[in-house]
């Protein structure tokens, strides 16, 4: 099982909230750029791997209990949606790797994360 | 039989207001972490609140969002001031959508908030009419054990 602080390095990521705990197991991850489909098939803490940056990721995510996303293609969201992932305790990691290539270094790492 | 109400709130939910969609589905939230219900409870009731508080800001003028707690429930109503439901049977398959590319870019818009919010209530109801808006009612026992 992999941390959250190994998925981080797994894909060279940059954490966008400083300070939140990423010493949590990364048990399951749902790439999904569809709010709906997370909404109704994530599993309670999986990370959420997306290429979506607006604040509704960030509640989304909230309210289906995600455990950190994941933004794709070096993505960068405003900061007020990092400060209001940052209020509710949820980490953001950005990373230079495509949306493929997270789920295939996790993958490779760690092949029971996907579902 | 009579449940005692131990905790009821009114939401406001304005529709076309893209800026707050979920904010009152998070105090939801939050709301019922402090009123000590399950884990698994608030999970189910968030999203069906998400999924209610979303149809109302994508498609009606606006709405009011019913919390109430009891006992042994969460009871979430949606009442909408909105177009109401042409074909209900329709539109509680999944994948069926009348949703804009402008709520497609935002991640909604799947066809899956009402399916979702059905799988995630004990009891749903739905009630619609055209031109005049649409009721939701969903009820989640607290006590884990599904109607």
């Amino acid at each position: 099982m992999l941390t959250l602080k190994e998925v981080q390095s797994l894909l060279s990521g940059e954490l966008l909230t400083p300070g939140i705990n990423l010493e949590k197991e990364c048990s399951k991850v749902f790439a999904s750029d569809m709010m709906s489909d997370v909404l109704a098939f994530i599993d309670p803490e999986s990370v959420l791997v997306t290429g979506l940056i607006t604040s509704h990721v960030v509640r989304t995510a909230c309210l289906a209990d995600v455990s950190a996303i994941i933004l794709v293609q070096g993505k960068r969201p405003e900061p007020m949606v990092v400060d209001e992932a940052r209020v509710r305790n949820l980490p953001i990691i950005s990373t230079a790797c495509s949306m493929f290539e997270v789920c295939a270094r996790i993958s490779r790492s760690h092949p029971e994360a996907g579902r | 039989m009579m449940t005692e109400i131990s905790f009821q709130q009114e939401f406001e939910i304005k529709g076309g207001d893209f800026v707050r969609a979920g904010e009152a589905s998070c105090e939801i939230k939050n709301l019922l972490k402090e009123l000590g219900v399950a884990m698994q409870v608030v999970r189910r009731a968030a999203i069906v609140s998400y999924e209610a508080e979303m149809n109302v800001i994508m498609y009606a003028g606006s709405g009011r969002l019913d919390l109430s707690v009891t006992s042994d429930r969460v009871q979430i109503v949606v009442d909408d001031r909105g177009p109401g439901i042409e074909d209900v049977e329709l539109a509680m398959s999944e994948g069926y959508s009348t949703a804009t590319p402008e709520m497609r870019e935002l991640g909604f818009g799947a066809g899956m908030g009402l399916p979702n919010i059905k799988r995630n209530s004990d009891i749903f109801k739905i009630h619609s009419k055209v031109g005049r808006g649409t009721r939701l009612e969903m009820t989640i026992r607290t006590n884990g054990h599904r109607l």
